[in-house]
């Protein structure tokens, strides 16, 4: 029985190991399991050192170069220069749900459609955010 | 009333608000924490407390914050999210309210490789933001992040902390749209008053506010612009290569160099600031951050004519100052 249960998560790995080379070559993909690339100019914000989702630290320098490693160009910089040339900044008007630390490196795709990860609740707010007049849209 | 802090009291009667900052010593030493909360006591609404700036291992900033409460004086204290996840975060909030502690100003920290122990795991649980909303959301819903309500037993009652709640703003650093797009985010998450970046850089600032004043952002929230005096040139050139998100133009570098008295030209360009700070529409106070220096911080205050502070009958900070 233990083998059979084995083989039934065959198909859960390969699709989890298809999804990380997929994402890790395309995205740099850090597996938290819980993806937002659709809210961030399809750049992941978990490329960044202190792993923010709400938007860029304090430390960004003159040139948006990282603070922690200054070779590298801000990662919140790309998140918006890219939602700005796709015309998605709205979706970084509203704040992130926390992580849910449980989830890493699991698959996000299927947490996506099982409604594990907090997208639900996420996307109700951007929706209850659309349907009202500018000047009463809060983040 | 949120919290009745002095901080928020200042704040709301509208009088122009001051705050210092007091580092806490890298040994055991709390005297050092006394000496300095005595030196800024009925000069300053609130000290600000920092939480391992620069990521350096010090005294905690609870522990200090308390040190500073004994001493009579109001402090801020500061919270970083490098450093404890969401369950240490959560309870040292109960613990520093549960203390007598009335502000705390949420920060994301400095990156763990700046300072003394670069090869620390850094935690960044949550964002700054997230932080601001947790507090938030235990101060005025009276729950915990998961829901869960702030009482011990069933049938007791719902005690929250009650806290005046600040967050950082960074005028300086790219991209400015970005910028405001975050502080509307850090009000809505539940921020009463916003410490910015040290202000070197005036033009840039009013830049920065003249954006969040469009927006209308500054009625929100109270907007406390950072100043800090410099002992020397030095200081100044190296804050322009070594500490990002900084703004230093060159003239200020100049101006440091060819000054004969260059501690007291530090202190003038620091009053200078905070004068015009104090005419520009949205600035609602000014935070006075020193590097170990926090001795010239009265007579910074009473240079830029900001003396005496306001008292309220049941502030902390409600004697006058003794010299």
């Amino acid at each position: 029985m233990n083998l059979l249960r084995r083989l039934s998560r065959v198909p859960y790995y390969a699709l989890l190991i298809v999804e990380f080379i997929f994402k890790k070559l395309v995205f740099r993909c850090h597996m938290c399991g819980q993806c937002v690339l659709q809210f961030t100019g399809f750049t992941c914000p978990m490329r960044c050192p202190k792993q923010l989702r709400d938007g860029p630290c304090g430390g960004t320098r003159e040139n948006s170069h990282c603070e922690v490693y200054p070779e590298r160009k801000c990662i919140w910089a790309l998140i918006y220069s890219r939602s700005r040339f796709l015309r998605r900044t709205r979706k970084l008007e509203v704040i992130q749900f926390t992580i849910d630390w449980r989830l890493e490196n699991t698959s996000a795709w299927i947490n996506y459609f099982s409604g594990r990860d907090g997208q639900r609740e996420f996307k109700r707010n951007l929706r209850r955010r659309r349907n009202l007049p500018p000047s009463e849209r809060q983040p | 009333m949120k919290a009745s802090s002095n901080l928020e009291n200042v704040i709301s009667s509208g009088a122009f608000a001051v705050t210092g900052e007091l580092g806490p010593p890298k040994s055991v030493d709390p005297d050092l924490v006394r000496k300095k909360a005595r030196l800024l006591k009925g000069f300053v609404d609130a000290v600000n407390i920092t939480d391992n700036q620069t990521a350096i291992v010090r005294v905690s900033s609870m522990a200090a914050a308390t040190i500073v409460l004994e001493e009579g004086a109001e402090p801020v204290m500061q919270m970083t999210c490098r450093d404890r996840n969401r369950l240490a975060l959560q309870s040292d909030i109960l613990g520093a309210a549960a203390l007598g502690v009335k502000n705390i100003l949420c920060l994301s920290g400095d990156y763990m490789t700046l300072g003394n122990q670069p090869d620390a795991k850094g935690v960044y649980d949550i964002d700054s933001i997230q932080l601001v909303r947790m507090a938030a959301k235990m101060r005025d819903e009276g729950k915990l992040l998961c829901g869960e309500e702030l009482k011990n037993t069933r049938k007791s009652e719902v005690l929250p902390p009650r806290i005046f709640l600040g967050a950082a703003a960074n005028p300086f650093a790219p991209p400015l749209d970005f910028r405001v797009l975050r502080f509307a985010k850090k009000i809505a998450a539940g921020a009463d008053f916003i410490q910015t970046q040290t202000i070197f850089d005036l033009g840039k600032f009013k830049e920065w506010l003249s954006r969040i004043v469009d927006a209308g952002l500054h009625e929100k929230v109270a907007i406390l612009g950072g100043v800090m005096p410099v002992k020397s040139h030095k200081a100044l050139i190296y804050m322009k290569k070594n500490v990002a998100g900084m703004s230093i133009p060159e003239q200020l570098i100049k101006r440091m160099e060819q000054a004969t008295e260059r501690k007291a030209e530090g202190v003038k360009i620091c009053v200078e600031i905070i004068q015009r700070l104090r005419e520009l529409n949205g600035v609602r106070g000014v935070h006075i951050s020193t590097v170990e220096w926090e001795k010239v911080i009265p007579e910074i205050v009473e240079l830029a004519g900001l003396l005496p502070r306001p008292s309220f009958a049941k502030g902390a900070i409600a004697e006058s100052p003794s010299s």
